[in-house]
């Protein structure tokens, strides 16, 4: 079972797309999951032939949890019986002791519990001798109650994830003010001479000019570990989406810093369409190295977000307004926007986030190198 | 087309961009984005199924015209001319 995001901690297997003996390759979509936050499409990735399946539709399982058995360079019809020993499937259901009357938790758990509205008694505590941990109230928040609508279970996942980003991660926040007065001007005549359907918006400006400016301040598209700060390889932007039905998700742009300008807004628009439509892939929640939200949209002028888990940093776009600007000694009218960086003191600081966002800045003023 | 099966096909395009947006209560002469609950993808989505629907481009300087139901069935009826 894949994890798909820091949210995750079980999904429901509701079906598969492929048979034992079929062939798959890297990529290809084998079967779908159920979680907090919709049904997701799972990928494979590697090239074989599915040997096994592990989990039953209609099965939840724990993140981690073995799926399949994909035998790498076995030709269809080789026999089952070559598989390698099959880890034991963990079980979502025993995890640990059945709930006591009185269950010892931990105080930093019942101090999460009680933030996120939980009976610490009905939670089952996977700690040494049955202790309820924080963990244990972050499952329980995020998918313990089955029967509950789409919508509170992700308003739980969200709350668990945001929860743990602000009791682990040491924020640090910054902002600037960035004239777009050249961005603006660009995208009206590249916009002039293109079919609608061809057409860009600013919110993919704003993405790419991240995933440039990464480059330069590599550590903000990275991961912390738990005891030190990992640089990701590829540059891949989660967009911020509402869902029209409560809720938010943040599918990856892979590799934002490589595409175009064109097939980046193509495949903006596909992974916003397909997030609304509840049909994502594993790898584009599971992906994200940074996230991109913005509000301006709301009519909001300034964005500070919380990051999401295990990425350290988050970057916000407010709404473009109309503002006094100095130019060339003189006063004038600018369209501007308020760029925010949240970003972990753990794995940078304040003069490195200062760089990210002043690199953000110079590609916007040239938006023919985006 | 007439002006009532303009109007009718512009609600239905707006209704496969916001399937969640209850129009009966749309009001005409009031922007799409001050009363639904929609972003500018899914405005420029909207353009982008008027093209497919009706064949109308409606370039980028134009959208503040077609921004209301009212100003988006005027902008389509002067776009089609004797169509209408």
């Amino acid at each position: 079972m894949p994890l798909l995001g820091a949210d995750m901690t079980a999904g429901r297997l509701v079906a598969w797309y492929r048979h034992p003996g079929d062939i798959v390759t890297r990529g290809d979509i084998i079967a779908e999951v159920d979680t907090d936050k919709g049904a997701i499409d799972v990928q494979v990735f590697t090239t074989g032939v599915l040997e096994q399946i592990l989990v039953q539709p209609g099965e939840k399982v724990p993140v981690g949890t073995v799926l399949a058995v994909i035998r790498e360079g076995v030709e269809p019809g080789a026999p089952a019986a070559a598989a390698a020993p099959i880890p034991p499937a963990p079980s979502a259901a025993a995890a640990g002791p059945p709930p006591s009357e009185h269950p010892r938790a931990s105080p930093a758990a019942r101090k999460a519990a009680s933030a996120l509205g939980i009976d610490v008694t009905s939670i089952r505590g996977t700690g040494p001798g049955g202790v309820v941990t924080v963990a244990d109230v972050e499952q329980a928040a995020a998918g313990g109650s089955s029967d509950g609508d789409r919508q509170e279970r992700m308003r739980r996942a969200i709350a668990a994830a945001v929860a743990r980003s602000k009791r682990e991660i040491p924020h640090f926040y910054l902002s600037t003010t960035i004239s777009l007065e050249r961005a603006t001007a660009w995208l009206a005549q590249q916009n002039a001479a293109r079919p609608v359907g061809e057409r860009l918006l600013m919110g993919v400006l704003f993405i790419k000019a991240v995933a440039l400016a990464l480059r330069e301040v590599p550590e903000l598209n990275g991961r912390w570990d738990g005891q030190r700060a990992v640089r990701n390889e590829g540059i891949h932007v989660g967009v911020a989406t509402f869902l029209r039905e409560g809720g938010l998700m943040a599918p990856a742009l892979h590799d934002a810093d490589r595409q175009t300008i064109d097939d980046l807004m193509r495949g903006f628009r596909d992974v916003v369409t397909r997030a609304r439509a509840g049909a994502l892939r594993s790898s584009e929640l599971s992906d994200p190295t940074i996230t991109v939200t913005s509000l301006g949209d709301r009519g909001v002028e300034a964005v500070y977000g919380v990051i999401y888990p295990p990425q350290v940093a988050i970057v916000g776009f407010g709404k473009v307004v109309e503002r006094p600007w100095s130019a060339g000694g003189r006063i004038v009218s600018h369209p501007v926007v308020t760029a925010t960086l949240a970003a972990d003191h753990r794995v940078t600081d304040g003069r490195r986030g200062a760089a990210f966002l002043e690199a953000v800045d110079a590609f916007l003023q040239d938006p023919g190198r985006l | 087309m007439t002006r009532a099966e303009l109007k009718n096909a512009v609600l239905r395009i707006l209704g496969t961009v916001a399937p969640e947006a209850d129009l009966t209560h749309l009001k005409a002469d009031v922007p799409f984005r001050d009363q639904l609950d929609v972003d500018s993808m899914d405005l420029l989505n909207f353009f982008i199924a008027i093209d497919k629907e009706l064949h109308v481009d409606i370039p980028e300087a134009d959208y503040p015209k077609a921004a209301t139901l009212d100003g988006c069935v005027n902008y389509l009826s002067a776009r089609l001319g004797g169509q209408t």
